[in-house]
């Protein structure tokens, strides 16, 4: 029986080749167009912000990657597979985890059982009810608790954690399943600076055996990140390049300053 | 061909009347003699056609015509006699006079001929009876009498039977060419009757064999055409039964997102309010046949309060978990039902329906449509436009729409969110209270009455999708006529699972139903 | 979604207390058929009503149980439970009116009286095989579970949650009724089953065969109790609770949600066919009033009386307002509706929690 569990895709394949290729992507919602034609391409271990102001089509990127929605026109690829034709446990077996812009984590389970949930092993409902959690597979969680620094909090509900420490769950628990591509939407919004700080460290530290992608707002937070932005408006690709060449781009200057 | 034969017939009945003076002065004092005599004297009488001719047949028929002793006959008038012949007061009868008599010979002569005459009588009642007794009689020596009854009849279903009756009697004759005609005008009548009388002029006639097959065949589609209009019918009043039961939840569960299980039993109370504002009226004889206008209203605030008061009391308190919502709200149907059982009793109550509501009514092409439940079509429609009306143009529909979009910035705009919620929910509930006005009309009027039409309710607005009157009105219609069309060859309870298969599958492909929201609006 | 239910994690302390409080529980039950043996005059004698209605409510708290797991842990509130329940009893009622033999009003050798009476030769073929009590064991838990695999499969599919879910498996209930009140269904129509003569070679009706039943369905609560500790305590039952409250997040870790509800929610339906098979020989009879809507919703009011999300709470739901509907129909028959109405409003608005709620912690 196969439990929608699908073996580590090889990390050493090509490592040249872009991970994730998106080109021509059009959503439309009743006559709306959310994405217009948009293109992007991300490469292996590479960290890459998007910015865009509210509508720009950042989440319905995301929801197109990770199968939540179909797109009206356009090639979405990861590696091999054509994203458009899969739902959304397939992709997230294949290597792409999300995190949402509202934190979502599990309420009614601890922060451990969160990130047992998380931890990449077989799906199935068969495979679970038989699993068994071996040494290997909590010293993984306790080591991935240690690194978004909840240990103190292991054994607690999530539904009592802070707003900071749901984020920081939730982003262990794209780690847990040790994706490839990380799709990351407004990981800051709502933070302390401290804890601002805190999660551009953990990201950079991410990045490099994974690719990643993060949605902010924040443009300080982008600074800190020092990655290659792409500047998103309207569904299109506005303007792409380092932080300080996308801002003094007058095109971006002009949707986020008004003309 | 035609032209000269139609000119030939038109002469002949323009020559009837001339010739019928003579010939009913002529037949009269046949009458006088005997039993033989008396009978061709009837047949000639009858085959006449002059309106003289009845009241002397009736009276012989009922045995009051009298003979005088010089051969001139008598009709009785008030107290006294006249001569029939001259219509002239007759003096004392004198000795001789004496009733004519009858016997079975006569009896059938005048049967016939009483039916060709009073076909031409003026009382529409006494013709149509008269077309029927004709019809029945299947005799050749009808024709001419039939064809100018036919010229002069204005009422169309006096003169479909008299239709009939000719070619009835045309296809029993000895006319080749009139029984094709026959025939013919057998298969675009299209009725059941022209069809049985076609099947059995086909042992008869063997050289009219194909003739007859291709009428009959002509006549099988009309029949089916008609079956499927009133299927058709029924369907869309069974959809507006539906629709009526469907609207509220449209704006409880579809805009509000509120589910409410006790929506049926609000349809329940809707339909005691109508009993009970009957009752009130049956005392009041200027106002009892305005009971049915005034349990509109009734049947609407009875309801509408039972639904602010359910809304402010409960449903507010668990907003947010519909599951618990669904659970709090059955019990508060089984409370009611309950409620209304221990009240007025668990029998069924009747609710009576105005004249103007009863009755079936014969559409053009021979549908024939009950009343009651054209009548439902029409309200149901009307709620409709009325909905529609109050949510568009209303200020209160204004808010509503406010509310569901954005109650948090409705709120800063200064709208008292918690006061649009009641009313909203107020509104969906009077709406079921509308419905139960409806059903009353069809229905047992029974504690619960509701139950049977709250979950096909919900599949309308599963099925035509939640939020849009479009797809409630499109969903119930849907429904409705699915469900009838299936009825005749699955029966009603397999027609429910099919349909209900049907809804399953149908939201395989469409999760949100018919009408659904799409983008962002639709995600949460 | 719902409102969070916790589901309380006690510390050993607290589950070791629960286990003695389930044994002593068992126990009682246990011997309630012994104390029935004992001589009426005596005090600790049981009528043969509480040992029949006990047993009966056994099978009840069996269904409460499927009821909780779909509902409590999976966030599926079915409306459809009451007619799974049902089909399983059909089921039995099948297998004994197979046994009834010639010895019924019509005395035919194989067909059942009202086979003879509505004029049929020979029996459908959907009857074969039903005189075996294995396969009517089968029958009861594969006819709910094939069902609820069909319809499951087309709502998960889809992604029909929440009260769509509701409103759908309770048209299913209905329809059911609907077709099972039908003569032409070849399962007795308005009537249904009833005058049953034995099981497993013991005639119905009999001390002896009460207390097997009883010890029957007493033995079927234990194992699936244990059953349902066992799959709510694997990791399979933090998945569902994961489900229950953000299905969509559970997708994008790469659960196939849809196969995991379908699991539960067939294993939920096949529970509640095994407990109506062991309902009909005790009650001795079936009719198509079981699948009324109504029947299915009371049952998912036992669990939420008890406290759906914990196990002992459905099992205490199902016995305390049955306890309570026995009593209220005895004294104020008319009052039960409104009393049941009552239950619905006031668990609903004052304990989400139910019963357990009362005795268990409040969440940290």
């Amino acid at each position: 029986m196969s439990d929608g569990y699908s073996p580590p895709l090889g990390r050493s394949k090509d490592s040249s080749a872009p991970v994730l290729y998106l080109d021509g992507v059009s959503v439309v919602f009743d006559g709306f167009r959310a994405l217009n034609n948009l293109s992007l391409v991300v490469d292996a271990g590479e960290l890459r912000a998007i910015i865009g102001p509210n509508g720009a089509g950042k989440t319905t990127m995301m929801d197109v990657i990770t199968g939540k929605t179909r797109p009206t026109a356009g090639v979405v690829r990861f590696r091999d597979h054509d994203l458009t034709r899969l739902d959304e446990a397939t992709i997230a077996n294949l290597g792409i985890g999300r995190k949402f812009q509202k934190p979502t984590v599990f309420d009614a389970l601890t922060v451990f059982e969160n990130l047992e949930l998380a931890l990449k092993a077989p799906r199935g409902p068969f495979a679970c009810l038989a699993w068994l959690l071996s040494g290997e597979a909590r010293r993984r969680i306790e080591a991935t608790v240690e690194e978004i620094g909840l240990t103190a909090r292991m054994h607690d509900r999530a539904a009592i954690l802070s707003h900071g420490q749901r984020q920081w769950l939730e982003i262990g628990m794209l780690l847990m399943q040790d994706p490839e591509l990380l799709l990351v939407d407004e990981p800051v919004a709502g933070m302390t600076d401290q804890e601002t700080e805190h999660t551009a460290a953990l990201l950079v530290r991410i990045a490099g055996q994974r690719s990643v992608v993060v949605v902010e707002h924040d443009l300080e937070f982008v600074r800190a990140l020092g990655s290659k932005v792409t500047v998103l408006c309207e569904g299109s690709m506005l303007s792409e390049g380092s932080i300080d060449h996308v801002q003094n781009d007058p095109r971006v200057i002009e949707v986020y300053l008004g003309r | 061909m035609k032209r000269p034969l139609l000119g030939l017939l038109l002469l002949l009945l323009l020559a009837l009347p001339v010739r019928a003076q003579d010939a009913f002065t002529g037949a009269l004092p046949g009458l006088a003699g005997g039993f033989a005599d008396i009978a061709t004297a009837v047949e000639r009488l009858g085959a006449a056609g002059d309106p003289r001719a009845l009241p002397v047949l009736r009276a012989l028929q009922e045995g009051r015509l009298q003979k005088a002793g010089d051969g001139r006959i008598l009709l009785p008038e008030g107290a006294g006699l006249v001569d029939a012949a001259t219509g002239q007061p007759a003096e004392a009868a004198g000795a001789g006079a004496e009733a004519v008599r009858l016997n079975n010979r006569v009896r059938q002569a005048l049967r016939g001929a009483l039916g060709r005459l009073q076909i031409l009588s003026p009382d529409p009642a006494e013709r149509q009876a008269a077309a029927e007794a004709v019809f029945r009689s299947r005799s050749a020596e009808n024709v001419p009498v039939l064809r100018q009854a036919l010229a002069r009849e204005t009422v169309p279903r006096i003169r479909t039977q008299l239709e009939l009756a000719l070619a009835a009697s045309q296809l029993v004759g000895t006319d080749e060419a009139g029984k094709r005609d026959a025939v013919a005008r057998l298969g675009s009548a299209g009725t059941v009757e022209a069809r049985a009388l076609l099947l059995e002029a086909r042992g008869g006639n063997p050289d009219l064999v194909t003739a007859i097959d291709v009428s009959i065949a002509t006549i099988e589609r009309t029949l089916s055409l008609r079956r499927a209009a009133e299927t058709l019918f029924q369907g869309l009043s069974l959809g507006s039964v539906l629709l009526l039961a469907a609207l509220g939840l449209a704006i409880t569960f579809g805009v509000m997102g509120v589910i409410n299980m006790a929506h049926g039993e609000f349809v329940m109370l809707g339909a005691y309010a109508t009993f009970l504002v009957q009752e009130f009226c049956r005392g009041i004889p200027w106002l009892a046949p305005w009971s049915l206008a005034l349990s509109v209203p009734a049947a609407f605030l009875v309801t509408a309060a039972a639904g602010a008061l359910l809304e402010r009391g409960l449903i507010r308190h668990l907003y947010g978990r519909p599951l618990e919502t669904l659970l709090m709200t059955f019990g508060v149907g089984m409370i009611l039902q309950q409620a209304v059982r221990l009240a007025f009793g668990a029998q069924n109550r009747e609710v009576l329906s105005p004249a103007w509501m009863q009755g079936t009514l014969l559409l053009p092409g021979g549908i024939s449509v009950t009343q009651n439940r054209l009548w439902i079509i029409v309200f149901g429609l009307a709620v409709l436009l009325l909905v529609f009306a109050a949510i568009r143009l209303t200020r209160f529909g204004l808010e509503m729409r406010a509310v569901v979009q954005n109650r948090r910035i409705a709120a800063t705009m200064g709208i008292r969110t918690g006061r649009v919620d009641a009313m909203t929910f107020a509104f969906g509930s009077g709406l079921a209270g509308l419905a139960g006005v409806a059903l009353s009309q069809i229905d047992n009027v029974s504690p619960n009455l509701g139950t049977g039409y709250i979950i096909d309710s919900f599949m309308v607005v599963v099925f035509g999708g939640v939020g849009s009157l479009a797809g409630t009105l499109v969903g119930a219609m849907t429904l409705g006529i699915v469900n009838k069309m299936l009825e005749p060859w699955a029966g009603a309870v397999l027609a429910k699972v099919f349909v209900l298969i049907a809804i399953m599958l149908f939201i395989q492909r469409r999760p949100k139903g018919l009408f659904a929201l799409k983008g962002r609006a639709a995600e949460s | 979604m719902s409102a969070t239910i916790a589901t309380p994690a006690p510390g050993t302390t607290g589950r070791l207390t629960i286990r003695l409080v389930l044994i002593g529980a068992i126990l009682v039950l246990a011997v309630l058929p012994v104390l029935n043996q004992l001589p009426a005059e005596s005090t600790l004698h049981v009528s043969d009503f509480i040992v029949s209605i006990t047993g009966k409510w056994i099978t009840y708290a069996v269904l409460a149980l499927a009821i909780d797991l779909a509902w409590g842990y999976a966030g599926i509130l079915s409306l459809g439970h009451g007619a799974f329940f049902a089909l399983g009893g059909y089921a039995m009622g099948m297998h004994l009116m197979r046994l009834i033999g010639p010895r019924g009003v019509y005395g035919h050798p194989t067909l059942p009286d009202f086979m003879v009476f509505l004029g049929y030769q020979e029996l459908p073929w959907y009857w074969l095989g039903f005189e075996h009590f294995p396969y009517a064991v089968l029958m009861a838990m594969a006819v709910p579970g094939v069902l609820a695999a069909i319809l499951g499969f087309l709502a998960f599919r889809s992604r029909i949650t929440g009260v769509y879910l509701s409103i759908i498996t309770q048209a299913m209930t209905y329809a059911l009724m609907l077709a099972f009140f039908r003569n032409d269904m070849g399962f007795g129509g308005n009537n249904g089953f009833t005058d049953f003569k034995e099981l497993l070679g013991m005639p119905l009706n009999t001390d002896n065969a009460r207390a097997v039943l009883f010890y029957a369905s007493l033995a079927l609560l234990v194992v699936a109790f244990l059953a349902c500790t066992r799959i709510t305590q694997s990791k399979l039952g933090r998945v569902l609770v994961a489900i229950r409250d953000a299905e969509s997040r559970v997708r994008f870790l790469g659960y196939d949600v849809t196969r995991h509800k379908l699991f539960v929610f067939v294993l939920s339906a096949a529970l509640a066919g095994l407990a109506g098979a062991l309902y009909v020989p005790q009650v001795g009879i079936i009719n198509p009033g079981e699948f009324s809507p109504g029947n299915s919703i009371e049952a998912v009011i036992w669990v939420a009386v008890g406290g759906r999300g914990t196990l002992v709470g459905a099992v205490l739901g199902a016995f305390s307002v049955n306890a309570l509907k026995t009593w209220l129909t005895t004294v104020a028959p008319d009052l039960w509706l409104f009393a049941l109405g009552g239950l619905f409003v006031a668990v609903t608005l004052f304990l989400p929690r139910g019963l357990i709620g009362l005795f268990a912690k409040a969440p940290k």
